[in-house]
Parts: C-alpha cells; sequence; structure tokens
C-alpha cells in the first residue's frame, strides 16, 4: 500500500487541448479518494495517468515516495477495475483471476489459494470455470473486482466500475466495494460522474472541472460549504436552488420574498448588487408543518406550486420564478456544464411526505436561511463559505478514517493472499 | 488537506501550440504504423501500378513478341486502330450487356435469398447458410464448367429436360448464337456471385433495428411498404457497396467467357480481347491499349458509383 | 409465427438449398459416367463409374492434372501466407495505430482490389518472359498477392477493429510486458480472424483463370483451374467431359470442405469489413 501524489500533473493533448491542468492531489495512504465530475473533465485522463496507461504531459506522479512518470504500468504494481471489466473472453473466470499471479510466475498452488479466497470473497465459487460472456452484469464485476484485489497491489483503481449495471445492483456493489476497501485498508482511486457513490464511498471527494481541481474535501464539506457555484450545484440530488437576489441592507430581495443574513455573511456580501442565492431543497418546508421553536429563524413565503411528486417517504415540489436574461442563461449554462437540461427556472422544494400542500395552489412555505450560501454570479464564487467549519468536517471524516483502518488492520483480513497485511508489511 | 479554489467561469486556455507539433509518442506511433503497413502497401503498388504504368507504355509502341525487332514508337495509333474497330466496340457492349443483366438479377434474387437467411429458423439457418457458401467458393472455371455441359447438346440434360418448351428441342444449339450464349454465361455468373450479394445484403439486413420494424407495424404500414420505406433505406449503405463491388467484379469477366465460348459468336469481352490480343496473338502493342482502356472503364465506373450514388467506401470498407 | 408461415420459410430455405448444390451435384453426377453414357441427355449417369477419376489421377491425363494440383496447392498457400503475414502487420496499424495515410492505404486497397486483372497481366506477361519470371512458381505468386492482399487488409482491420484493445491496457496493468500482453491476451483474439482471413484469401487463390493461364506455359507452374481450361484443347482425348468434371470435383472438394467446417467464421469475414456503418 502506498500514498499517491500528484505535483502539478498537466496532460496535455496533440491539439493543445489540456485535459488535466496544473493538478495537484495527496491522497494518503488507506485513504478512499472519489475523482468525480462532468464528462469530459478530466477524471478519467487522471486515473489513467496514475496507472501509466496515459503520458503525463509535465509535473510529478509519486506513488509510495517514488516517481513513477517513466514506469510502464506492470512496474506500478496497481490494480484496477475496467468501465467495461475489461475481462479477457477467451479465459475462464478462474484464469481471468490468476491472470496477474501467472504473470507473476506464482506457484499452481499458491494461485489456486489465493484464488480461491478471491472468489470466496466475491461469492464467484460456482462460476470460477465458466467463460465471461456466460456472466451476468454483476458477476463480470466481481470478477474485475477478483483481478484486482487478488495481488498485493499498491492501490485500487476503479474508472466508473457500476455504470454498466442496473441501479439496484449499483447499490449492492457500492456497499459490496465500500466494505471491500474497509477490509483491506488499500489506498483507492475511484473515478465516477455519479454523486451518490461520489458522497457514500469515498473518504473526500475531488471536483474536477474541465481539467482542474474545483474543491477536494470530505462529502459532508462539500455538501454544506462547497467553494463554487459549479460544486454547490454538482453535489447534491435534486440539486441546490439557485434563485437571483439583490441585496438591501442586510436582506436579500429574492423571488421568495425576503432572506435575512446573520452578521458574518452579510459581511461577507456587502457592497455587492445582484447575487445568486443557493438554497438546498431540504432548508424549505412546508410552513404550516415547522416547529414554533424553528419559526423565527427562517422566513415565510407564499408562492404557487406546479407540480408536485410525492415519494411515499418524502415529497418534493416545484415553484416556477422569474428571473432576469442574464441569471437565467447563465442558470442554463451552469445546468448544461453538469450534464443537465434546464429547460425553465424552477426551484425545488422538499416538504414534509405528510404536507398536504396541492398542485396548482397557492401554498406558505418556510425557508431556513441560515444555511444559505450567497455567490458571485460573475465568478461563481461562493462568498458566505465558512473555511474553518468546513474544515472541521473533513479533520472529522479523516479521524474517522484513520481508526478504520486501523481496526481492519488489527483484525487482519487476509482476502486476497493477505493483500492487506502483507502488502502493508 | 488541499483545497483548490479556482473561479469557475474563467475560461480554460488551452496552452497553445505551434500547428505540426506532435509529441515523441505519436511520432512514434507514426513512424511504427507506416513500418507495419508499409510493407503491404509497396507490395500493393509493386503489383498493380508498375505494371500497370507498363502497360501504358507499351500501349504507345507498335509491339509484337515474334517480331521484336520491329518494335516502334506509334503514339496513339494503337488506341486509334481500337476504337476505330468495331470489334472493341461490340466486346464493350457484350460486356455491358453481361454486367447489368448479371447485376440486376443477382440483387433482386440475392435481396430474395437474404430475406430467406434472415427469416430461415434458426434450426435450418447454418444448412442454408453453408449451402449458399458453395457457389461463392467454387472455382468460376468449374461452375462455367457444369453450367457449359448442362447446356452442350452432346453432353446436357436441359434439352431433353425442358423440351416441353416452345423452342427447345434435342437439336437446340444454346453456344451456336451470340443471345443464346450470353444467356448461359449470365446464367453461370448469376449462380456463382449471387451468393456474395446476398450475404452482403444479409449482414445489411441485420443492421436495421428490428424495433424499427416493430414502430412501423405499430404504424399500420403493410410487409411491402416496411421494406420499401423502412428496410431498403436503412440498409442502402450495404446495397451500394454489394452493387459497386459486383459491378466492377462482372465488369472484368473472363473466366466463363474462356470455357464457355472462347469467345465464338460474338461473346467476346473487353477482357477476353485484351488477353487475345496479347497472350494469343502476342501483339503486346495492342493488347497493353485495350487493358489500358479496360482500367480506364472500371476507373470510370467506379468513379460514377462514388460521386454518383455518394458511396463512401471510407465508411463501409475503411476508417470508422 | 404461425405454421403456414413456418412451412414457407422451410420451403425458401429447401429451394437455396436446391439452387446452390444443384450445379455441383450436376457435375458430380456428370464425373460418374462413363465415355458412352456421357451423351445420353439424361442427369444421372445410367451406370456409375469412376473411370473418369483413374483417367486424371493414374491414366493419361495424370501427366496434366496431378503437377498442376501441386502447383495449386503450393502457389495458393504461400501466396496466402504471404499475404496473410503482410496485412496482419498492416491491419494492426490500421486498427490499432494513429498515423496519417491509414485512408491512403485503405483506398489503394480498394483500388488494387477493383483493378482488372487482365490489365495487369499484359504487361507482367511480357516482363517475366525478360526476367525469367514466366512459367515459374513466383511467377504467379507475385500476382496472387494483388488478389489476396486487399481483401485481407480489408477482413483483418474490420476483425482486428473489433477486438477490445482495452484487454492489452488492462494486461499491462496486471503485470504483463508489452509482449506478454499481445502474446497471451491478444493473440489469442486475433487469431480466429486471421485464420478467417486466411480461408478467403485461399479461396480466392484457388479461384484465379487468368494469370494461371497467361504466366503459364508448362506443368512447372500451371496451376488446375488453367490445366482444366486445356483439357478441352488438348486432343489428347477422345471426349475429355468425364476427366473434366472428374477433376473439377477433386478440386472443389477441398473448399466444400473448408466451407463446411467454417461456414459460420467465413460469412463474418466476408460481411464484417464490407458492411460497418
Amino acid at each position: 500500500m502506498a500514498s499517491i501524489e500528484m505535483r502539478h500533473i498537466v496532460k496535455q493533448y496533440g491539439d493543445g487541448y489540456p485535459a488535466v491542468n496544473d493538478v495537484s492531489l495527496d491522497i494518503a495512504d488507506g485513504e478512499f479518494m472519489i475523482l468525480v465530475g462532468p464528462s469530459g473533465c478530466g477524471k478519467s485522463t487522471l486515473l489513467r495517468m496514475i496507472v501509466g496507461l496515459e503520458d503525463i504531459t509535465s509535473g510529478d506522479m509519486i506513488i509510495g515516495g517514488k516517481r513513477v512518470n517513466d514506469l510502464a504500468p506492470r512496474d506500478r504494481n496497481l490494480s484496477m477495475v475496467f468501465q467495461n471489466y475489461a475481462l479477457y473472453p477467451h479465459m475462464t473466470v478462474y484464469e481471468n483471476i490468476a491472470f496477474p499471479l501467472r504473470l507473476a510466475k506464482m506457484p499452481d498452488d499458491e494461485v489456486r489459494r489465493r484464488v480461491t479466497e478471491a472468489s470466496d470473497v466475491l461469492e464467484l465459487k460456482e462460476h470460477l470455470e465458466r467463460k465471461p460472456a456466460n456472466l451476468s452484469g454483476g458477476q463480470r464485476q466481481r470478477v474485475a473486482m477478483g483481478r484486482a484485489i487478488v495481488r498485493q497491489a499498491e492501490a485500487f483503481l476503479f474508472d466508473e466500475p457500476l455504470s454498466n449495471l442496473d441501479a439496484k445492483l449499483r447499490g449492492q456493489m457500492r456497499t459490496e466495494i465500500s466494505r471491500l476497501q474497509r477490509r483491506l485498508g488499500i489506498t483507492t482511486v475511484y473515478v465516477t460522474h455519479d454523486q451518490t457513490e461520489a458522497m457514500t464511498l469515498g473518504d473526500r471527494v475531488c471536483v474536477l472541472r474541465k481539467g482542474k481541481i474545483q474543491q477536494v474535501a470530505s462529502p459532508r464539506e462539500l455538501y454544506e460549504q462547497p467553494v463554487n457555484l459549479f460544486v454547490a450545484g454538482f453535489i447534491g440530488s435534486p440539486p441546490m436552488n439557485f434563485l437571483p437576489a439583490s441585496l438591501e441592507g442586510d436582506r436579500l430581495q429574492t423571488p421568495f420574498g425576503p432572506i435575512v443574513l446573520d452578521e458574518r455573511r452579510a459581511a461577507a456580501v456587502r457592497g455587492r448588487d445582484l447575487l445568486l442565492v443557493g438554497i438546498r431543497p431540504e432548508y424549505f418546508e412546508d410552513a404550516s408543518l415547522v416547529d414554533d421553536a424553528k419559526r423565527p429563524l427562517g422566513s415565510v413565503f407564499r408562492a404557487r406550486v406546479d407540480v408536485t411528486e410525492w415519494l411515499g417517504d418524502s415529497q418534493y415540489a416545484y415553484i416556477p420564478y422569474e428571473a432576469p436574461d442574464a441569471i437565467r442563461t447563465q442558470l442554463r449554462d451552469l445546468s448544461r456544464e453538469l450534464d443537465s437540461e434546464e429547460l425553465r427556472t424552477q426551484a425545488i422544494v422538499s416538504i414534509d411526505a405528510t404536507s398536504r400542500i396541492r398542485e396548482g395552489r397557492e401554498a406558505d412555505f418556510w425557508l431556513d436561511s441560515r444555511k444559505v450560501h450567497v455567490f458571485d454570479p460573475q465568478t461563481g464564487e461562493n462568498l458566505t463559505r465558512d473555511a474553518e467549519a468546513g474544515a472541521r468536517l473533513t479533520q472529522m471524516a479523516t479521524e474517522d478514517r484513520v481508526e478504520q483502518v486501523q481496526e481492519a488492520q488489527t483484525h487482519g483480513s487476509t482476502v486476497g493472499g493477505g493483500a492487506s497485511r502483507a502488502g502493508a508489511a | 488537506m488541499s483545497t483548490t479554489t479556482l473561479p469557475p467561469t474563467e475560461k480554460t486556455q488551452p496552452v497553445s501550440t505551434p500547428q505540426g507539433t506532435i509529441s515523441d509518442r505519436s511520432r512514434a506511433e507514426r513512424k511504427l504504423g507506416w513500418l507495419l503497413a508499409g510493407p503491404a502497401f509497396l507490395v500493393m503498388l509493386l503489383v498493380t501500378a508498375y505494371p500497370i504504368l507498363q502497360a501504358v507504355w507499351y500501349s504507345l509502341f507498335s509491339y509484337r513478341l515474334t517480331d521484336p525487332s520491329n518494335r516502334s514508337f506509334d503514339g496513339l495509333s494503337n488506341y486509334a486502330v481500337i476504337l476505330s474497330d468495331p470489334l472493341w466496340w461490340q466486346a464493350l457492349l457484350v460486356t455491358v450487356v453481361i454486367t447489368v443483366v448479371t447485376v440486376a438479377v443477382e440483387l433482386v434474387l440475392g435481396f430474395a435469398l437474404a430475406l430467406v437467411m434472415a427469416k430461415a429458423l434458426s434450426s435450418i439457418r447454418p444448412v442454408v447458410r453453408a449451402a449458399i457458401l458453395i457457389p461463392y467458393a467454387v472455382i468460376t472455371v468449374v461452375s462455367a464448367f457444369a453450367w457449359a455441359f448442362a447446356f452442350q447438346i452432346e453432353t446436357g440434360f436441359v434439352n431433353s429436360w425442358f423440351g416441353w418448351l416452345p423452342g427447345i428441342s434435342a437439336e437446340t444449339d444454346w453456344f451456336g448464337g451470340q443471345a443464346t450464349s450470353l444467356l448461359v454465361i449470365c446464367l453461370a455468373e448469376i449462380w456463382k456471385t449471387t451468393p456474395f450479394i446476398s450475404l452482403l445484403l444479409l449482414a445489411g439486413l441485420a443492421q436495421v433495428p428490428e424495433v424499427l420494424q416493430e414502430a412501423a407495424k405499430v404504424d399500420g404500414a403493410t410487409w411491402w411498404q416496411r421494406m420499401w420505406r423502412v428496410t431498403i433505406p436503412n440498409m442502402k449503405a450495404a446495397i451500394m457497396v454489394a452493387l459497386l463491388f459486383r459491378t466492377l467484379d462482372a465488369f472484368r469477366i473472363f473466366d466463363s467467357i474462356f470455357i464457355m465460348t472462347a469467345g465464338a459468336n460474338g461473346t467476346e469481352s473487353v477482357s477476353f480481347l485484351a488477353y487475345r490480343q496479347t497472350i494469343a496473338r502476342v501483339e503486346i502493342g495492342l493488347g497493353s491499349a485495350v487493358s489500358v482502356l479496360l482500367f480506364l472503364s472500371v476507373v470510370i465506373i467506379a468513379f460514377g458509383f462514388i460521386k454518383g450514388f455518394r458511396v463512401d467506401l471510407s465508411q463501409t470498407r475503411g476508417d470508422k | 409465427m404461425s405454421t403456414r408461415e413456418r412451412t414457407w420459410w422451410w420451403v425458401g430455405g429447401f429451394l437455396i438449398v436446391v439452387y446452390a448444390l444443384f450445379p455441383i451435384a450436376w457435375i458430380v453426377s456428370l464425373s460418374f459416367k462413363d465415355a458412352s453414357d456421357i451423351a445420353n441427355q439424361s442427369f444421372l449417369p445410367t451406370s456409375p463409374t469412376v473411370d473418369n477419376y483413374t483417367t486424371i489421377l493414374t491414366g493419361s491425363a495424370s501427366g496434366l492434372f496431378l503437377p498442376a494440383l501441386r502447383n495449386s496447392f503450393g502457389i495458393c498457400l504461400i501466396a496466402t501466407f504471404i499475404s496473410c503475414v503482410l496485412a496482419m502487420f498492416a491491419a494492426y496499424a490500421i486498427a490499432r495505430l494513429d498515423f496519417p495515410g491509414k485512408r491512403l492505404i485503405l483506398s489503394t486497397a480498394l483500388a488494387v482490389a477493383i483493378f482488372p486483372v487482365i490489365s495487369i497481366v499484359t504487361p507482367l506477361f511480357n516482363l517475366w518472359r525478360q526476367i525469367g519470371l514466366y512459367d515459374t512458381w513466383p511467377g504467379l505468386i507475385i500476382p496472387y498477392l494483388s488478389l489476396t492482399l486487399p481483401i485481407s487488409i480489408w477482413t483483418m482491420s474490420a476483425f482486428f477493429r473489433e477486438i477490445p484493445w482495452e484487454m492489452e491496457q488492462a494486461a499491462q496493468v496486471d503485470g504483463a510486458t508489452t509482449w506478454q500482453a499481445f502474446r497471451k491476451v491478444i493473440v489469442p483474439l486475433a487469431a480466429p480472424g486471421v485464420f478467417t482471413t486466411a480461408i478467403i484469401a485461399f479461396f480466392i487463390a484457388w479461384n484465379d483463370f487468368a494469370y494461371g493461364i497467361s504466366l503459364t506455359s508448362t506443368e512447372a507452374s500451371r496451376p488446375v483451374p488453367a490445366a482444366l481450361g486445356l483439357f478441352s484443347g488438348a486432343s489428347q482425348f477422345e471426349d475429355p467431359t468425364g476427366a473434366i468434371a472428374a477433376a473439377a470435383v477433386l478440386v472443389t472438394i477441398p473448399v466444400v470442405v473448408l466451407v463446411l467446417l467454417f461456414q459460420r467464421r467465413i460469412v463474418a469475414g466476408l460481411t464484417n469489413g464490407a458492411v460497418k456503418g
């Protein structure tokens, strides 16, 4: 196992387009790092540079304290799960998993022991003699994982490994990967465009946009203290609502009435004219269902509901609003960049599942003004980000991880022929 | 903990590189590419470009192999001789007739075969597929003999089998006249090459998504309408490629004519004319000129197809 | 599918099989007719005999047929081998590498494939006589490359494009050297394509008549189709029909065997490169 350090990594293609632009990132030993971003943000390219399938134009790639820029993939001792699994179609499941060990000229009985262990962990035992073509998507995925864990690699690399599975299987495999990583305590880099995977799997998440790092932080920090409009819009589902606002003293005038800012926030935005307020759907509530104790902490406004979606455990209401053209264009650009298609300016509001608010009627909503963020519409910068609070959140996550890894190592699971212990030794 | 903040609206400026600058890796790749593909490329050029240039050169001379000392530069007079000779026009006409007839019949017949194969029950599909490959794989000369023997007065069974048809009797001499000879030649050609067309069309059929058929059914199209408005337009590329290849192939017809009639009774094709001038009469100059004309005809046909029907060969056969 | 419809497809399939096999059946039947039977005006022999086969294998025509058979096998196998090796390298480069000139190579292959054989025969006839390649094996192997190489390049590039090249990278990550990745992963995946291409190339070389009849003059290098063409002209037989039929059957056997064994692959090979949207 090893840490991975990247220093000013640049990847430039023949036409001069920088797919990865000056990325510096430290991934600690045993850490689960997620690379996330919309398509074309350079996340896969970065992963392929780590494993050595892509040349590094400039910068340093350091794995386990050693500069590996010029090493061939096989000399880096990393294992990777590809998006399409890359199972060798002419070999059985057993031989697919055994392939890295065979290349390392390991004795047969040792190969058998390790493959058996790995296939036990992944419940592939009864499929060992089958060819990949005869397996289901989930089974193929597990074979690819088996090939990755069977040897003592320095780190695991995953390139969107779940994107070819259906939703249910994806959820199952997600927890499986998480369990496995915790158990082995192995450094892992995981590329995805799915933010559920990003939020649930990662110790830290690195958000990329057009080849540049936007923010690297724990999922919680990303969610609560995003650095800019892009991160705020990318993390969270349904996404954060952005409302146009103008400043009047300490109050923001929005399509949903005035929002009063606390002193810190007010100071941060002072002197500006047009702003964007970011409010997550769950910061809203049906005003009639809000505790009297909480009510003064927010504001109440009245609006007409366009559509409601009742999901059993939760409920969403869609509230259209008017926005100036400039803001409208900018929001449309942003949503396009986030791989979605915003057709109209509307707020998505999460309300209690028991709420009786009806479509097409006006209703009173309560808005928790403590948690709103205010963005500069020109630069996208989050003006009200509390860096300290964010750092605290990530610090907590890091401590949790260290504890878990230690625990995993003292329990010493021996998956894949002791990949964790022997590898750590 | 590294938290990099960048203003998101800042436009990513591509680091400009001068045009034509390429990395070492891609330069190495280019080199390797040509190193690997070069020999094949060179061989192809050597075995075709060189001979055709040589043919162009010879065609400008009056040159008989049996009389090499009398070789003299004649300019374009060989071409003048050929183009003013009814023999050439006769051969060209025969070639065109054979090409048009065989390709037209093969396209229709091949499409029918492809449809049957596409729909054939999976239990009989391998049998049908193997059967249809046999005419493709059989040597043209063998096929020509089989058809010739079947129609000849002495050896054939056709006259006795089809004697009940008006105009056919035990004495019907199929190879005694131009029209009937050409008919038998065309039959042999059609039998031999339809499988190739039908396989290409079958592959084209397979590329038309089944769901389009279903959509058309729901929209109320009859079988015929689905065929004309959904299936065929969607396999236009396959049809065009099959057509182009078979047309050029048919235009070069030589083997069957050599075996079945040896060019008698006005059944000489352009290829056969070139062969007879060069190999049999050793008129290198004249033969070369016919060869060059044949080559030009093929080029014109290919060009006409590619421009006229917009057959994009690079898309179908080459680079994706 | 209704029973009625099912019956129709069966009938269709049956008609195709009859269509494909009828002329073959005819030539086989003809080959078993004896000299007096040839002109019996009917499809089947009255009393089957193997006389025609003895004529071409041990009898008067064996001097013409057996060397031709040997020439055909030798020349076609060598030409197929050379063009497959050359095409393998070229197709690998085309499918795998990025270099300018890919299109040029593919269009050249296309141009060569549509080239009229006779146009090449004329100058080669003259050239071969001058440099002594006339009526030799190399004298046929070289022009056969112009027949087999283009189709080999297309067919193989089409096959190679289908190979999941990601595998090669996966193998490298798994610890393979470039050579190991190639040998253990790519070669097993590419082999069927190369093999199929070889069969198709062999068919094409085996089928050639124009080069064979123009560039040879004796048993030293004359291939079977050319020899068959000359049977009729040779006056040593009273009636060559039976002998020709027997020889035709014998040279058809190898291709029929190949077709029966590898029909699925051959179909894939013929259509793969041609109709890719």
